[in-house]
């Protein structure tokens, strides 16, 4: 199951971060996870959102250069070699990770972990035969 | 469409008696009217009457624009003050500005010359001309009010700026022909897009864009965004305004109005006239004008003349597209580059938006380059990878294209500043003084 991720391009700029989540906090959307990879000149901020769509064009109208794209959550058990797990399957399917990021849901419980593989299906499919949990839109914003 | 038939098409051997024969009139006015010239020629020893045909143009000395600045306000006139009915001077950005003077039948012939220019882009009485050149002291806006007049068709003297208010203007009163920079007019077009106006609503057919360099790659941009004929107008403040040259619809180089401006290549080095069709320095003399002629003045714009039959039935001379001016070639790293060459370049990668920035600086003795470029929703990727992608190519492209090592940074769009005027893309930070 895909989840939609939102990336904006951010150059490296004093403020210009803190006015991009201004924005998202003006037009009420709450962020459940975020990433930020940087190079020396600019960054790429990547969030997920309950309302993606929303948060697109409150983002493009405030002029930011803004892409929505497909991801990978999947939940892993809170506890050493969780995550080394995921990654074997992926690794023993042939599917390179392009980047991913991961945050711990409030239960305390499980961690989720976003994942953006070359080829999102051939992700999604390694990952469901092996028996990994992916989760839905619904069950990552519900978290 | 021809404005004027019989100066435009003229027999090349009848058109070039008649400028022997203006020529040696405005030298001899000059001479004999303006103190800079008297002195001038004195001092290169030659005398008005040496000119018997158009070659010896070239024993005449030329005139630059500090020249002019010597004679400010009024010391370049030829005749008295009372007869200049309109002045108008140049923008003044490095210095003291030019002032030209115009006496009521120059202001005649640039409306002549303007009409020429707009009906090329097939403007008729039942036109309606959107002017957005400045109005004022700019010789940009008026030139082509006169000549505007002169067809009869609608003028809208709108000038420059307030971006919304011309697009509703445009768009209610049914706008068929526009005349503004290249660079506005694809900031209009960026600012129609972002309002949403359906480009049904607008009507314009045809274009005259100049007053500063641009590229084919922007004429198609312009062209694709607005659905019109987007043509190349030429002109200096010097020489009268706009109208000096325009191109016709072929789109194979600026007819010059030789009947009233005589044009030269020259090298910038020796200063010796160039054969036809190489690149150098235009200089032009105003064979017409009666405020304020003006002996082989050093235009610094960078062209080439060529004098083969064109389509359109014109026998005047076509200049290129101006590629260059002598000044604002940077010499980086002693190779000469035109700031033109890095943007056709760039303008050559899909998704690559028109809107850049060159900043030269010498952080240790060497010249570095960085070409900033705006980053559009089409090349934008959530991977940092394809981002360093797209940066590498584009310093590869500009290398193998011009042979100049730069460096890119991908800034977010719109932080370039869009002009109204005349674009700045240029920032030579490179301390020269040591």
């Amino acid at each position: 199951m895909k989840l939609k991720q939102i990336s904006v391009f951010l150059e490296n700029k004093k403020g210009r971060l803190w006015e991009a989540l201004e924005c998202l906090s003006k037009s009420g959307v709450n962020i459940r996870a975020l990433s930020i990879a940087d190079t020396s000149e600019f960054g790429i901020l990547r969030l997920i959102v309950p309302d993606p769509d929303k948060a697109k064009k409150s983002l493009e109208k405030a002029r930011f250069t803004v892409r929505e794209n497909d991801v990978i959550a999947v939940g892993v058990t809170d506890r050493p070699g969780g995550l080394a797990a995921v990654l074997k399957v992926l690794s023993e399917a042939d599917t390179n990770v392009e980047y991913l990021y991961a945050f711990v849901a409030k239960s305390g419980e499980k961690a989720v972990v976003v994942l953006r593989t070359e080829n999102i299906n051939a992700g999604i499919k390694a990952l469901q035969k092996a028996g990994i949990p992916v989760l839905s839109p619904e069950e990552v914003y519900s978290l | 469409m021809i404005w004027n038939k019989k100066a435009e098409c003229m027999p090349r051997q009848e058109l070039e008696a008649l400028q022997v024969e203006r020529l040696q009139a405005v030298v001899a006015r000059a001479s004999q009217n303006v103190p800079y010239y008297k002195k001038s020629f004195k001092d290169a020893k030659v005398k008005p009457e040496a000119v018997k045909s158009l070659k010896d143009i070239a024993k005449l000395p030329f005139t630059a624009k500090a020249d002019l600045r010597e004679g400010y306000p009024f010391g370049m006139f030829a005749v008295p003050r009372e007869q200049i009915v309109e002045v108008h001077t140049s923008s003044g950005t490095t210095g003291k500005p030019v002032v030209a003077g115009y006496t009521r039948s120059d202001l005649d012939t640039w409306g002549e010359v303007v009409a020429r220019c707009l009906t090329m882009a097939g403007t008729t009485k039942d036109d309606i001309v959107q002017n957005c050149y400045g109005y004022g002291l700019f010789t940009g806006g008026l030139g082509i009010h006169y000549g505007t007049q002169k067809i009869g068709a609608t003028v809208v003297p709108i000038s420059a700026g307030q971006t919304k208010r011309q697009l509703d203007i445009m768009i209610d009163f049914g706008t068929t022909i526009i005349t503004c920079t290249p660079s506005y007019a694809l900031y209009l077009a960026e600012a129609a897009e972002e309002m949403g106006i359906d480009r049904k609503q607008i009507k314009l057919k045809a274009g005259c864009f100049g007053a500063e360099m641009w590229t084919n790659r922007m004429r198609e941009e312009i062209e694709r965004r607005f659905n019109l004929l987007a043509l190349n107008i030429y002109g200096l403040t010097e020489i009268i305004g706009p109208g000096v040259a325009h191109e016709c619809p072929e789109k194979c180089g600026l007819h010059i109005f030789e009947d009233h401006f005589y044009p030269e290549v020259i090298s910038p080095d020796t200063l010796e006239p160039l054969p036809e069709g190489e690149k150098g320095e235009l200089v032009l003399t105003t064979l017409t004008r009666e405020g304020m002629p003006m002996i082989r003045f050093r235009t610094k714009d960078v062209t080439a003349l060529r004098r083969e039959p064109c389509a359109c039935g014109r026998t005047l001379v076509r200049m290129e597209r101006i590629t260059g001016r002598t000044d604002d070639m940077l010499k980086i790293r002693g190779v000469l580059i035109f700031p033109s060459q890095i943007e056709r370049a760039l303008l050559q990668i899909k998704g690559i938006e028109p809107h850049y920035q060159i900043i030269v600086t010498r952080p240790h003795h060497l010249d570095e380059v960085e070409v900033q470029v705006e980053v559009s929703k089409k090349v934008f990727s959530d991977e940092i990878r394809h981002m360093e992608e797209l940066r590498r190519n584009i310093e590869k492209h500009i290398d193998s294209s011009i042979g100049l090592r730069v460096k890119v940074t991908l800034v977010e769009p719109k932080t370039l500043p869009r002009s109204e005027g005349k674009a700045k893309r240029v920032f030579d930070r490179r301390d020269m003084k040591e």
